[in-house]
């Protein structure tokens, strides 16, 4: 039964089971088959593995580290709340949500494409710093507009994310990080991991890499934090403050870095050590990061880090593989 | 004009400090490539260690401070030997996340020991002074002669002495240092130690001019000083202490004339364009990559 | 090897999920949504005491009286950090996990505005103790009142007029300043409204500074207001800004006297403030030292149980318990349906803090205010004010 496990399935299976998935979804959410607050936590990571899968993307298979994560969350919370709250009100929420959705991920997209054109020049750690100038910035910024609320937080947002929109957004994602990380481009992050001068020696084109990664990550970065925003019905900008792209980071290293896989079984631990060590207060979060420093040193890049479960590799990989062998 | 100088001052004594906890970013940086970001934490538990040696002997301030510095020395060196050590030769981002998870734990534990804000008790009576219509503090006086004098003291210690040459070394060139004959982790725990106490001084230093202290501070403090730091040019001790007093004048003037609101913006819309034209601080040398 | 399969045992474990053991006995379950950890722990301790000495007090004389019989109340504790997103999180768990019948809490307007906005939407009944801003109870989009949310206290449009005229009429102060947090609902709105009552009666706002949440130094906003020479810094915020606020006026230089909202309440101010805030005035709710017998006797039990004298944010946790349970016991049912429409029949109550007056349709009880002053350490009752 294991076996089944090793090996990709081929895409009629992969389809339906995705297919089934998304009507259990609908099951569960039509008929009230769940306790609400399972039904949120479900929600939430959901939310969850998009962050980390799209900020595994930068730090994992580029090799950077990006702490303004929270800041894309940020922008795709608030344009979302904009669309769905301000400018198109009373709209059918079964095509206002998923627009709204999807400007907040192209606000975010947007920004990042600067922050990929800053990154040409800066590398490692001077990156991290311009990351963590851009998240405060955000932040700060968003606390000046008054229109959105200010630092008192927009009001008023409806309930838009429900478990079928959500499980479509992580299969979304899943998939199309998946395949940009076996196409031509993911070839090119990794290469910018791994050896960036070496890599534009040899002709690849190390400046569009680093536009892609940066602009799809924060692309779901900002659809994440769409479905945050109306999931909650509040968003203030304490919620997406350096604290919350700790969150992040500590999913990404947590499950490992460069790895699918990995993403979603760190956002799966995160989400449910949160849920189930909540009776122990502010003794939780000693808890959490002791565990993870313990992690650190004894799996330095994570559970999975750099590895990934066979059914997220495309089939061809394998073929290559049995040829060869 | 008065009302200029006063701001003046209020800048430098805020630059003071900021510029304390930056030099122990910048020393464990220039050594081993590494943000510490379990300093401000640490900085803020040395407010924390003040207070409770006050609580429990009264002790004169010269003595509390030097008490303080010691305690958050050996502090700064146990994280370095548990947490950092064994993660030399790994992946730099696990050491970061590392330091990452220390500072939580710090601050977690003290949030969960001390869920109130404290008092700290009064280590002196500030005398006021008025010079026309500026008015300065003892207090004042005393954090930035303090402050001036640890900077001066960590100064000629890099420059003039052998530690510190051998400090500047292992920034340099950490593989073929012990082939010289250094003991390049005794040097390392020591540069943690200084580390440590300079953030100790700064904990007392803050505590004495902002009487209550809480286990969030260290997160703000932490994290603009760090700025501050980057600023300057991480790694470099002099660069640590110009960011340090470059943001405190930032931040004093930019509440005079804007809501204070708009103080963390116009902070980090500096720290950006600076980067953006100096990427490597205003006095930071350029890492040379080696292909 | 073991490296192999330990994603998959480690899934395998995670997938059983948070289990949780369920009170299978019935009772009636109310959500406590309180600021135990964070800027202002003092706050949600006090209401925390309160609510726990008022339930165990109902629970031993037989529970809540419903229609089908006496039940006993359970409480459900939630802490919301003083953060307004958790304190939502909070609402959310407390209504949709714990099911509770009715929410008391938050204390902190911050809170307790984003928590109503839940509370509304799930249609839970909430009631907050402590929240003053008129945000709380009104429904924004619709510019009608909600139908869920009460309090139990005044609102900032009273407060503003009674200090207001505190400071035109009892301290002859002409020249005010103000110096808030602008990025905290409470201080803000007390702030605005404290100039516009104060430049409508005749008074001259001075200088009108803002800090942010978290800040430490107020240098730079002091030195402005110095040069402004006010006769009266009014500080509508919280008990652990406060005392660094005056400490460092005070360094500066600055004489003016200092008033406060009841933000400042917390014996904690005192605790942490010492000498600079000597001879301050702020407005509260409740003050031990003119009260009346039911209030005499709630003072002398809960300083018997927990050591200290109540402050106001536990005699008004206390009343809205206490009206709570009223509701339930005239709705007769466990419901929230029911708890609401009996709740928004009750007119007059008489608690601890006072006589409480409802309009129909309102969520804001019509009450007197007091003032108080800081003097030798204690708080001292110095008037009353009616509305």
């Amino acid at each position: 039964m294991l076996r089944f496990f090793d090996r990709p399935p081929s895409r009629g299976v992969l389809l339906a089971l995705l297919a089934a998935i998304l009507a259990a979804c609908f099951a569960i959410e039509q008929f009230g088959l769940v306790d609400d607050y399972i039904r949120f936590i479900l929600i939430t990571l959901g939310i969850n593995v998009i962050l980390c899968v799209s900020l595994n993307l930068v730090n994992g298979w580029m090799g950077e580290f990006s702490v303004g994560h929270a800041g894309f969350m940020a922008l795709g919370a608030y344009l979302s709340a904009c669309v769905s709250v301000k400018w198109l009100v009373g709209a059918n929420p079964l095509w206002m949500f998923p627009l709204a959705v999807i400007v907040g991920g192209i606000a975010a997209g947007l920004v990042g494409f600067l922050l990929g054109l800053l990154s040409f020049k800066t590398r490692g750690d001077y990156l991290a710093i311009i990351t963590l100038a851009f998240l405060m910035i955000v932040k700060s910024g968003i606390e000046n507009i008054s229109y959105v609320g200010g630092p008192r937080g927009f009001l008023g947002i409806g309930n838009e994310t429900s478990l079928p929109w959500t499980a479509a957004w992580t299969i979304l994602t899943l998939w199309a990080i998946r395949n940009l990380v076996y196409s031509r481009f993911g070839r090119a992050i990794v290469a910018v991991r791994e050896d960036e001068i070496a890599a534009t020696a040899m002709g690849v084109d190390t400046r569009k890499a680093k536009l892609v990664a940066f602009v799809v990550s924060s692309f779901f970065g900002g659809v994440a934090g769409a479905l945050f925003a109306h999931q909650l019905q509040f968003i203030n900008p304490g919620s997406f403050d350096i604290v919350k792209s700790t969150e992040i980071l500590v999913m990404v290293y947590l499950g490992g870095i460069g790895s699918i896989a990995g993403s979603v079984l760190g956002a799966t631990v995160f989400t449910v050590l949160t849920q189930v060590l909540q009776p122990l207060g502010t003794w939780r979060m000693v808890i959490m990061p002791l565990l993870l420093v313990l992690l650190m040193l004894f799996r330095p890049r994570g559970i999975m880090g750099l590895r990934e479960w066979s059914w997220f590799v495309p089939r061809r990989e394998f073929a290559d593989k049995e040829k060869s062998s | 004009m008065d009302y200029f100088a006063q701001q003046a001052i209020n800048a430098v004594q805020l630059g003071s400090i900021y510029a304390l906890i930056a030099l122990g970013y910048s020393m464990v940086y220039g050594v081993l490539v590494m943000i510490n970001f379990a300093h401000g934490d640490v900085f803020m538990v040395s407010s924390f260690f003040c207070f409770l040696l006050l609580l429990v002997a009264p002790v004169p301030f010269a003595a509390a401070l030097v008490i303080v510095m010691l305690a958050t020395a050996i502090l700064g060196v146990c994280i370095e030997r548990l947490a950092y050590r064994p993660l030399r030769n790994a992946p730099r981002v696990s050491a970061i996340i590392t330091a990452l998870g220390c500072g939580l734990v710090i601050q977690n534990t003290t949030l969960s020991l001390s869920p109130y804000s404290q008092r700290m008790p009064e280590l002196l009576k500030p005398v006021v002074w008025k010079f026309g219509g500026v008015s300065v503090s003892s207090l004042q006086v005393l954090i930035v002669g303090i402050s001036v004098a640890l900077m001066l003291g960590l100064d000629f210690f890099i420059r003039k002495t052998r530690y510190g040459m051998a400090m500047r070394a292992i920034s340099m060139d950490r593989i073929t240092v012990p082939l010289m004959g250094i003991p390049t982790n005794a040097i390392i725990s020591m540069t943690f130690a200084l580390g440590g106490a300079l953030g100790g001084a700064a904990g007392v230093l803050y505590g004495m001019a902002y009487p209550v202290i809480g286990a969030s501070m260290g997160v703000l403090v932490g994290w603009k000083a760090f700025v501050a730091a980057v600023i300057g040019g991480i790694g470099n001790v002099r660069g640590a202490v110009l960011g340090g007093y470059l943001l405190g004048a930032v931040e004093v003037f930019t509440v005079t004339v804007l809501p204070s609101t708009y103080r963390d913006l116009v902070s980090y819309s500096l720290l950006l364009i600076i980067l953006i034209f100096k990427p490597y601080g205003l006095l930071g040398r350029p890492a040379v990559q080696k292909v | 090897m073991m490296s192999k399969k330990l994603p998959y045992l480690l899934s395998f474990v995670l997938l059983l999920g948070p289990v949780g053991c369920k009170e299978t006995k019935p009772s009636v379950k109310i959500g406590l949504n309180l600021e135990l950890t964070g800027d202002i722990p003092a706050v949600g301790a006090s209401s925390k005491n309160a609510a726990e000495m008022f339930f165990s007090k109902l629970n031993a004389d037989g529970g809540v009286s419903l229609a089908s019989g006496p039940m006993p109340a359970e409480l459900i504790i939630g802490d919301n950090g003083a953060k307004a997103d958790q304190a939502a999180a909070t609402a959310q768990r407390l209504i949709s996990q714990e099911k509770v019948v009715a929410m008391v809490g938050p204390n902190s307007s911050a809170c307790a505005i984003p928590a109503g906005e839940i509370a509304e939407s799930l249609k839970c009944v909430m009631i907050s103790p402590w929240s003053t801003n008129p945000k709380t109870t009104m429904d924004t989009t619709a510019g009608a009142p909600k139908r869920y949310v009460f309090r139990a206290c005044f609102t900032d449009l009273f407060q503003a007029k009674v200090l207001a005229k505190f400071t035109l009429n009892d301290l002859k102060a002409k020249k005010a300043a103000v110096l808030y947090d602008g990025s905290s609902e409470a201080p803000l709105a007390q702030a605005t409204l404290f100039q516009e009552t104060f430049t409508a009666d005749g008074g001259e706002i001075v200088a009108f500074e803002t800090f942010t949440t978290g800040d430490k130094d107020f240098s730079a906003q002091l030195t402005k207001i110095g040069a402004a020479q006010p006769d009266v810094i009014f500080l509508p915020t919280y008990y652990n800004d406060v005392p660094l606020i005056a400490q460092q006026a005070r360094r500066l230089g600055i004489t003016a006297q200092f008033v406060g909202s009841d933000a400042w309440s917390s014996p904690e101010i005192i605790k942490l403030g010492g000498a600079d805030l000597e001879g301050s005035y702020f407005c509260n709710h409740f003050s031990t030292q003119i009260a009346t017998d039911e209030a005499k006797k709630f003072v002398s039990d809960y300083t018997a149980k927990y050591g200290q004298a109540p402050d106001d944010v536990a005699a008004l946790t206390y009343d809205a318990c206490g009206l709570l349970v009223e509701a339930l016991e005239k709705g007769g049912k466990n419901d929230r349906e029911a708890v609401r429409e009996a709740f928004a029949q009750i007119r007059e109550y008489k608690g601890v803090t006072g006589t409480f007056k409802f309009e129909p349709g309102s969520g804001d009880p019509i009450k007197s205010a007091v003032v108080l002053q800081i003097k030798d350490g204690q708080f001292v009752w110095v008037t009353n004010a009616q509305p």
